[in-house]
């Protein structure tokens, strides 16, 4: 019978098929972080069980930690006990861990790829909602809570029910200057934060297959803004080629065997979905959100929406509460929004075609007077140092953006990275929730380009009349 | 884990959608290596004034007087009425530890997020969904009423009003089990402990990569 990519993946994982209908669902590998592990790593102490499989999980802090002054450790004492806390319990368990310091170290999403931890065909989950990132290696990935860690932890399953499922099909071929993350928010934009809800989403259609490993990465880690439980898309050259040679890939006649196992991570020609998309790669032209949810997005060429456009009163009331909540009102253009802060950044957007893409945008210019801060977070210590090999750490401090050590940062401002009330940030993060990026801040989502024209210019501009231009 | 198994409580209308788990616990108050504690500082950014930091003493705090959770008359609410797609974003599961400790043992709205809605079922929580025209009934009857209380049944998977009228609510069987006997699902699951074993022991054969 002719399966789905998602079916595929599914079925070889099936330990157990309930009476119920749910199934147990073998776990490949857990990702850890120090935030949603601590309790967990308690729960097992205090029922006095062990990790199923110990291999299987791999750890590194990321939410926590300081992009900036490393010499002098964590100085916030409550960061500094939870990132402590992740290396006791990795030492007490015997679990691997990148701890700070490490050139591994790094956001959990882009360090579990770059590793080779995440393979094609896996069962991927982290205590992380943008563990959906790693769909884009045709593996199911999944965010879960800290209940499901510690259920991970000790039992290497998770009791599932199998989600409905979609295909969003992208045909034709993407304009110039347009990304991921474009891709990404038009579709959030189309189907909305709750268009997703209950689904497996497979990304297909020539331009999808056009995006590099970075930007179908970039594109299934928000997959859960569109509130899909994973997304992913099939395993072609590219993916075999991204993963050959990583410090955990297999290697010699393993490898050989795996390869052929991959090459059928596909959805057969017949296979049938629950749902299915059609867009057009030549509509998608750079995207900026402007309220406070992901749906909330418009084209770099639009403005505003109009109150009158909602489509109900629970819309229009949510909309009328973005404006307040971002100082903005309707029918105004999105080229006349100034920022005050930039941040390059996030599991989203920290991969190194994100660093040479808003780096050729700099690249001879300085950052707007009326800018305060612009900021480039690297996702791990190597892609730190695969920048700085390649001099785009120069480009960017010469253009007046400051260069950090990897980790989280003012994606969601757990450490000092943040903005404060009123300030508005172009981010190349996932959300633009209130208060995401610090109580009062008012985020913008943007793909590295334009968050780096934004830099330049001081407000939202469109990256194709830059390309244009140059 | 606390069993659910029947909750009659005081209702709190949160007239909103897209109610994110950044608004119902913000991330200063992520970095607890607890699981308790978080009530006072549920939906911290829209109660208070100011912003709110860790282990901070909350009672003198500016509050936010128009704020539902704020107002005298939904003090003591056990069940909440929210809007669609209610709990999206991050996984934290601190969010439904806020709202159990707050005292919130039932939300009632017409969609959830999934990570969510998993995650209160591990932590005695019902999410319970009902129809945009059934969340609307019962946005106003609880504006209209003081002192509203729904009555929550899990065996019979029923809202039913004050004035005796009737919801019906979906609950898949294995959650409904567990949550109803207050099941820890880990030891469950380690019954199964052979199952898992043989299952590895035909992929370490199969797909020896995935054991390295």
């Amino acid at each position: 019978m002719a399966k789905t990519l998602f079916e595929k993946v599914w079925s070889q994982h099936v330990v157990n098929e309930n009476d119920d209908g749910s199934v147990l669902l073998y776990i490949d590998r857990q990702l850890v972080h120090e935030v949603t592990s601590p309790q967990a790593f308690e729960g097992l102490r205090i029922a006095g069980r062990k990790p199923w499989r110990t291999s299987a999980s791999v750890a590194t802090p990321d939410h926590n930690v300081p992009t900036t002054g490393l010499e002098h450790g964590i100085t916030d004492p409550v960061a500094k006990t939870q990132v402590e806390a992740l290396d006791s319990n990795c030492e007490e368990f015997g679990i691997t861990e990148f701890k700070m310091g490490d050139i591994r170290q790094g956001i959990v999403h882009v360090v579990g790829p770059e590793q080779g931890l995440v393979l094609p065909g896996m069962t991927v989950v982290c205590g992380d909602s943008h563990t959906s990132t790693h769909g884009a290696l045709a593996a199911i990935a999944t965010g879960i809570g800290t209940s499901e860690v510690e259920h991970v932890l000790a039992t290497q399953t998770l009791i599932q029910q199998k989600p409905t499922l979609m295909r969003i099909n992208v045909s034709g071929d993407l304009p110039e200057g347009i990304t991921g993350k474009d891709v990404a928010l038009y579709i959030i934009g189309k189907i909305g934060t709750a268009g997703g809800t209950g689904y497996a989403i497979e990304f297909a259609g020539s331009a999808i297959e056009a995006l590099s490993m970075e930007g179908r990465m970039t594109l299934c880690n928000m997959t859960i803004e569109a509130g899909a439980r994973c997304g992913m898309v099939a395993v072609d050259d590219k993916t075999i080629a991204y993963v050959k040679g990583r410090p955990f890939s297999p290697t010699g006649e393993v490898w050989d065997k795996a390869e052929a196992a991959w090459r059928k991570l596909y959805s057969d020609a017949d296979a049938r979905f629950d749902k299915e998309v059609h867009l057009n790669a030549a509509d998608i032209v750079p995207q900026v959100s402007w309220g406070t949810s992901p749906e909330m997005v418009m084209p770099i060429t639009g403005s505003t929406p109009d109150l009158s456009d909602a489509k109900d009163d629970v819309q229009r009331e949510g909309w009328t509460r973005a404006f307040e909540y971002m100082g903005l009102n309707e029918n105004t253009p999105m080229q006349d929004i100034t920022v005050d802060k930039v941040f390059i950044g996030s599991c989203t957007n920290a991969r190194i075609e994100d660093f040479r893409a808003a780096a050729s945008i700099a690249k001879g210019y300085k950052v707007a007077d009326n800018i305060k801060l612009a900021m480039v977070v690297p996702g791990s210590g190597l892609v730190k140092a695969q920048a700085e090999a390649e001099g785009l750490d120069k480009i960017f401090m010469d253009a007046g953006f400051e260069w950090r050590a990897p980790g989280c940062s003012m994606c969601l401002a757990m450490n000092a990275d943040r903005l404060g009330a009123g300030e508005r940030c172009a981010s190349t993060s996932n959300r633009n929730f209130e208060g995401r990026q610090g109580a009062g801040g008012r985020t913008h989502l943007v793909s590295p380009a334009m968050a780096a024209a934004a830099a330049i210019k001081g407000h939202f501009v469109d990256i194709r009349d830059w390309n244009a231009k140059a | 884990m606390q069993a659910f198994t029947k909750l009659e409580g005081l209702v709190v209308p949160l007239d909103r959608a897209n109610v994110d788990t950044d608004a119902i616990i913000p991330k200063q108050f992520l970095k607890s290596i607890k699981r308790t504690g978080y009530g006072p500082f549920l939906f911290d950014e829209w109660r208070y004034e100011d912003v709110g930091q860790p282990e901070m003493d909350c009672s003198n705090r500016p509050i936010r007087k128009d704020f539902v959770l704020n107002q005298a008359r939904f003090k003591g609410a056990k069940i909440m009425l929210a809007r669609e797609n209610f709990g999206c974003g991050s996984s934290r599961e601190h969010a439904p530890w806020a709202i159990v400790d707050y005292g919130v043992s039932c939300v009632i709205a017409p969609s959830f997020a999934d990570i969510f809605y998993n995650n209160c079922f591990k932590n005695g929580i019902l999410p319970v969904v009902l129809s945009d025209a059934e969340m609307d009934v019962l946005f106003a009857e609880t504006e209209a009423n003081e002192g509203y209380k729904l009555s929550v049944d899990l065996a019979a998977q029923t809202v039913t009003t004050p004035s005796g009228q009737v919801f019906n609510f979906e609950v898949d069987d294995f959650r409904k089990h567990c949550l109803f006997n207050g099941l820890d699902d880990i030891g469950l699951t380690l019954q199964q402990a052979d199952k898992i074993k043989a299952y590895e022991a035909k992929r370490k054969v199969d797909a020896p990569w995935l054991f390295a």
